[in-house]
């Protein structure tokens, strides 16, 4: 926590009125196109009307009846889950070497590092889908995590660094006065103190990987493909209201996945467990 | 120096970590080189053409097609980056000032949708826009139509989805700046005599402008990647530079998909290199994601 006095304005109270209006509409903007899919998805019709005219679980039963729905889930699941391990590897080491380490060409090598970022997705997607078809392993889903890795390791590099930056190093230096190794300071001093930044690298990476698009449409094979690639089939081509159940599920594991991702950055910013 | 260390054992390593720990990069430096940097390059050079006579490039550069589909990219991203500006700016500073539960509160109204995927959001705008849908079904309520109108596949449903999902890449760094302004600034301002329009005026904004900078940034350079959303919302008329790009591509042009995907690079690089500094990717995708 910052030792700065909180942010009040006591003047201008019918301003403040004003702009929390305006705040409030803009929040409904944001928050209502989210929650609305998931009344709908209960639609009893074949239409997605809102409020639903009957409720229905049939777009849900659909979806779990539906092999091609739940192969791309799990596809998808799998892809994500070896995303995160390998992004969480590499990207931890990294971001300790960016931090505790001074090396010639280091800030080109950090833009590098986190240029995946704000590199456009079509770029990658072309780039690993002209490399692979080279290769000759496109559509393997390992070729999709790889690709998805790079698109996720900044992430973990972001987050490790920054409760890198927080740790207070004296902990290690005692720690190693004592006797300790380095392995055994980094396993039981550095890494519980990091472990809330390093978990929500994690988490980033493995939602960026599963709800990835671009890339995962060119390199995946017909029959074979994840979750949101089987989505944009779906809406391009069918229309399929299976996608608002699909759709509702997708939000439900984000709100999941928002509580996790606040209580570990609560954590992070209290100093560590 | 120390009583202790065995002078026959291997050197107890000396600071805390490796000896090294910048060799801990090189990890994720071959990865990322394999996996990322060569495929990139590999693709750069396609736009050279067989020939080595750059005559993909040339083509690229020349076509009337290709120029008008970036300035229509251009013009949605200033157009969105804008309307995220003016969005956002009172959601972040009205979170900033309010009471702590609220400002919790809102934060998690920006973050869950921040949570969700692209294309879920896109597809909930499909729903809400289409003939059927909500927007449609209101404006009949309220009397303002009388039949439903074309709203999906057109430029306003793009901007009005690119605009739902960018706005907490504006939010959130705005809001990192503001919540960092020392309080006390604006009390003696206030004591001084000050009105709410000049503090906002000649404390709080200019305090926030890194995180403004930050925020336009951020949200410009996503603008020109985005693919998913303009597929889904757009009409024939609001073709992106992704979606050339990948037409190009399922045409087996390889070599000037190449070319576009060059041009749109160094655009995107050019600007983040100017800007560059004003860039703090940590406060931006720290914040949240």
């Amino acid at each position: 926590m910052s030792a700065n006095a909180p942010l009040v304005m006591s003047s201008g109270r019918a301003g403040r009125a004003l702009l929390g209006l305006a705040a409030l509409l803009v929040v409904a903007f944001l928050v209502f196109p989210v929650v609305v899919i998931v009344p709908i998805s209960f639609s009893g019709s074949a239409f997605l009307t809102f409020p639903p005219e009957s409720l229905s679980l049939q777009w849900y039963a659909k979806f779990f009846a539906r092999a091609d729905w739940l192969e791309a889930t799990w596809l998808s699941l799998w892809v994500a889950g070896l995303v995160t391990l390998m992004a969480t590897v590499l990207g931890t080491a990294a971001a300790f070497g960016v931090v505790r380490g001074r090396f010639p060409g280091q800030r080109l090598v950090v833009a590098f590092l986190l240029s995946p970022l704000i590199v456009p997705g079509i770029i990658v997607a072309i780039a690993v889908y002209f490399f692979y078809a080279r290769l000759g392993i496109v559509g393997s889903p390992v070729a999709i995590a790889l690709a998805h890795t790079a698109l996720a390791v900044p992430f973990v590099v972001v987050n490790v660094s920054a409760v890198l930056h927080g740790v207070d190093r004296r902990l290690e230096q005692a720690a190693q006065n004592l006797g300790a190794s380095a392995w055994t300071t980094f396993r039981l001093i550095t890494f519980p103190l990091i472990r809330p930044g390093v978990l929500a690298g994690g988490l980033f990476a493995f939602i960026a990987s599963f709800d990835e698009l671009i890339v995962a449409l060119f390199i995946t094979a017909p029959g074979h493909v994840t979750l949101p690639a089987r989505m944009w089939q779906s809406m391009r081509n069918e229309i399929d209201p299976t996608i608002a159940a699909v759709s509702s599920l997708e939000i439900l594991l984000s709100v999941a996945l928002f509580f996790v991702a606040a209580r570990l950055q609560a954590r992070a910013a209290g100093g560590g467990a | 120096m120390s009583a202790r260390a065995d002078p026959r054992g291997p050197a107890r390593r000396a600071g805390p970590g490796w000896r090294r720990p910048g060799l801990l990069v090189l990890p994720l430096l071959a990865f990322l080189s394999v996996f990322y940097l060569v495929p990139v390059v590999l693709m750069l050079a396609r736009a050279s053409g067989p020939g080595l006579d750059f005559a993909p490039l040339a083509a690229a550069l020349a076509s009337g097609v290709a120029a008008q589909v970036f300035g229509i990219t251009l013009k949605v991203a200033v157009v969105t980056t804008l309307a995220t500006l003016l969005l956002g700016y009172p959601l972040a500073l009205f979170t900033a000032i309010a009471p702590p539960r609220v400002s919790r509160l809102l934060l998690a109204a920006v973050m869950i949708p921040f949570w969700s995927s692209i294309l879920v959001r896109s597809y909930a705008w499909m729903v809400l826009l289409g003939r059927q849908g909500l927007v449609n079904d209101a404006l009949i309520g309220l009397g303002m139509i009388d039949t439903p109108m074309r709203l999906l596949n057109t430029s306003l449903a793009v901007y009005v989805g690119m605009i739902h999902i960018l706005l907490p890449f504006m939010v959130l760094p705005i809001y990192a700046t503001l919540s960092a302004i020392d309080g006390r600034l604006v009390w003696a301002a206030e004591n001084l005599g000050a009105r709410a329009p000049s503090v906002l005026r000649h404390v709080i904004v200019p305090l926030s402008l890194p995180g403004v900078c930050a925020g336009v940034l951020v949200v410009f350079i996503l603008c020109l990647g985005f693919y998913v959303t303009p597929a889904l919302l757009g009409g024939p008329g609001d073709m992106m530079a992704s979606m050339l790009i990948a037409q190009e591509v399922d045409l087996y042009n390889w070599d000037l998909a190449s070319a576009y995907a060059g041009v749109l690079l160094v655009v995107t690089l050019l600007i983040v290199a100017a800007f560059g500094r004003l860039l703090n990717l940590e406060r931006v995708m720290g914040a949240g994601r």
